[in-house]
């Protein structure tokens, strides 16, 4: 049994904001809109539609339902949602398009952010007896776990200010993103703790966000890019939810999902890491057995535009991007869910 | 907390907070309302008028609606139903009437109160107008609405216009 | 789920607080209901997984094999911390008021560590290895909170 080529054809991704006043709704219908125009198709053209969204995030019970008035689904149109980041859409969309029903599919995901109390939110997908009950919130649970990796010499504070300061640098390039501050590696190794033993740097900003991804097979594909980035593989693996029960030092769901989908292969020209803090970004790192070479983040990461939901999709954007643009031939699109890497998505993709 | 089978039941309230945004395409709506106007608004593709305007999306196009219309105020039953079954967070006394309501212009019925008439007395095609609160109550919502009430004009024929869909 | 009328306009569109309420009532299972009626009569147990480590809170399956766990194992109120982080503005709902660290700790006797809060006033008061004992809540309902939070044990400084 063999597997069909597929490959991302476009990709749009709508600019960071704060606050935003938009509707997921209307954050959107532009992007899809935007994506479509790009890659020069109708909405009619589209076999199947994939959505990754929360409904924490949005504020509303069942907000998946009306997001689908964004893609307009009349006359009726083959349309799934996952209640998680979109890059996990686009993993059921390629399962789609390898049943070889649909040719083309659209996946599209967003993030509000900024209009809840995220780390709270984010509380709510810890064991509702023993730990959510306490409302340690996200920040805390991942300085639990740079305290770990930093007391075990895994990573330096220095690894991670650097993580920090080149998200920063490269961020700025990136006008879909929000700026940070800039700050050398040793200003902001002098910086406050928020979380002791995290800084502001080390935590990603919440930003509201919404891309979109086109994925084609075969002669489609050829058809829809110049160079498209084809999938060569793609895996997820996840750990115990159990705080404690794991290594806090290490991925392992990140090392296999890395090694089955073939990162290993050859040589990886970019990385786009779904690493909400700079610890984690290093843990990846290892996990993947990613070198030296290989640019990691030039979009500048989640680190500095974090919309919940929908920034492991917007890695995959960024690393397609940089295959269409001829600037890597060989990339990896990293997508991460739950509490200290819970939840891992590894795809290496190749230009032609 | 044990209960008879012996089972634990622990209560775990969750509770978050949001600014929420209507968005822009819903601002002429909403600010509508608070002048006590009816504003919908049309498909620039399809033409249907929309009344709420739904995030200011036509969900069969996915277009953002463009103009604003003025509809209504008076409209036409399109189906209804007959509620005698107590639920939490209800507000009015049982038995009442929750009908979908074609206002005269739009394209897509929504769903209100309907009042001042015996249950047993509503019917589809019935033409009914809305009742609005003290204007000291008013807000940007559909509340400012008590309840819509029968006009006494003729029935209207429903169609293919129904708006039920 | 409620809404409010407390609307305001930013930049010419209409925002207003809105709070999402689920007040969920949860069957916590046989296991659990087991563990947490015995937390309320502070007395600790866990449960041993099939390799032998033991789970602090229980673990109702093995988290390795994923067979149901039985076999109950009485825990002291003492233990280890293994790794902290500083709560320096306290947030609602979380076990104390003022600063204090988050831990991950080891009861004695058990293998997999607890999340929960230690009242160490001062950051430089905690450490990995630090040792610590339960206070249990004045008020106990059947619930992770039935342990207000850890004491460092030697007291108060």
């Amino acid at each position: 049994m063999g597997l069909r080529d597929i490959a991302i054809v476009g990709t749009a991704q709508r600019p960071s904001e704060i606050n935003s006043t938009f509707t997921s709704v209307e954050l959107l219908l532009p992007t899809i809109q935007e994506v479509l125009t790009k890659v020069g198709i109708e909405r009619q053209d589209i076999g199947f539609w994939c959505h990754g969204s929360c409904d924490y995030m949005s504020g509303q019970p069942f907000s998946f339902v009306s997001a689908v008035d964004a893609i307009g689904a009349w006359p009726p149109i083959i349309e799934s949602h996952v209640e998680a980041d979109g890059a996990f859409a686009l993993y059921e969309a390629w399962v789609k398009l390898q049943t070889g029903e649909v040719d083309v599919a659209l996946v599209f995901s967003n993030g509000k952010t900024t209009s809840g109390p995220i780390n709270r939110i984010l509380n709510l997908q810890t064991d509702p007896y023993m730990v959510a009950p306490l409302w340690p919130g996200f920040h805390v649970l991942s300085a639990l776990q740079a305290r770990a990796c930093l007391e075990a010499g895994v990573v330096t504070q220095r690894q991670m200010a650097e993580v920090a300061w080149r998200s920063q640098r490269d961020g700025k390039n990136n006008p879909l993103t929000l700026s940070g501050t800039e700050m050398s590696v040793d200003e902001l190794l002098s910086q406050p703790f928020t979380v002791d033993p995290l800084r502001a740097h080390d935590c990603a900003i919440p930003v509201d966000g919404a891309n979109a991804i086109i994925l084609a097979a075969g002669d489609a594909a050829r058809r829809l890019a110049k160079r498209p980035a084809w999938i060569r593989g793609i895996d997820h693996r996840i750990d115990t939810q159990r705080l404690g029960a794991r290594s806090m030092i290490e991925s392992s769901s990140a090392a296999i999902a890395a090694q089955k989908a073939g990162v290993g292969k050859d040589r990886i020209d970019v990385a786009e890491l779904h690493a909400p803090f700079t610890h984690q970004e290093l843990l990846l790192r290892q996990a993947m057995g990613l070198s030296e070479s290989t640019h990691i983040n030039p979009s500048g990461g989640a680190l500095v535009a974090n919309p919940a939901m929908a920034a492991g999709l917007a890695r995959f954007a960024e690393a397609a991007e940089s295959v269409f643009s001829g600037s890597a031939d060989r990339v990896l699109a990293h997508c991460t869910s739950g509490p200290l890497l819970q939840q891992n998505l590894v795809c290496v993709m190749e230009g032609e | 907390m044990s209960e008879a089978d012996g089972l634990m039941r622990l209560r775990l309230p969750i509770a978050v907070t949001y600014n929420w945004s209507a968005g822009p395409n819903a601002t002429s709506h909403l600010a509508g309302l608070l002048e006590g106007k009816l504003i919908g608004k049309r498909c620039p593709s399809c033409l249907s008028v929309y009344f709420p305007t739904r995030n200011g999306v036509c969900p069969k196009c996915a277009r953002i609606l463009a103009e604003d219309v003025t509809v209504g105020p008076k409209g036409t039953i399109t189906t209804f139903c007959i509620v005698n079954v107590p639920f939490l967070g209800q507000k009015i006394k049982l038995p009442y009437v929750a009908a979908q309501i074609l206002l005269d212009g739009a394209d897509i019925s929504m769903q209100h109160l309907i009042q001042e008439c015996e249950a047993e007395d509503v019917r589809i095609g019935m033409r009914v107008e809305p009742v609005w609160r003290d204007r000291s109550e008013w807000g940007p919502s559909m509340e400012n609405i008590e309840h819509f009430r029968p006009t006494g004009e003729p029935d209207q024929v429903m169609g293919s216009e129904s708006g039920a869909s | 789920m409620s809404g409010t009328s407390s609307h305001s306009l930013k930049n010419g569109v209409f925002v207003a607080p809105l709070e999402v309420a689920f007040p969920y009532k949860r069957t916590v299972g046989t296991l659990l209901s087991r563990f947490f009626t015995s937390l309320q009569q502070c007395h600790l147990e866990g449960t041993r997984g099939s390799d032998g480590r033991v789970y602090f809170p229980p673990a109702e399956f093995d988290p390795l094999t994923g067979a149901q766990l039985d076999e109950w194992v009485t825990l002291p109120d003492t233990g280890t911390v293994t790794t902290w982080a500083w709560q320096a503005i306290p947030e609602d709902g979380q076990p104390l008021a003022h600063p204090f660290a988050w831990a991950l700790i080891t009861l004695d006797g058990a293998d997999v560590p607890i999340l929960h809060a230690v009242d160490a006033l001062r950051s430089d008061r905690i450490a990995t290895g630090t040792r610590v004992k339960v206070r249990w809540a004045q008020e106990r309902i059947g619930g992770i909170t039935d342990i207000a939070c850890f004491d460092l044990l030697g007291g108060a400084s």
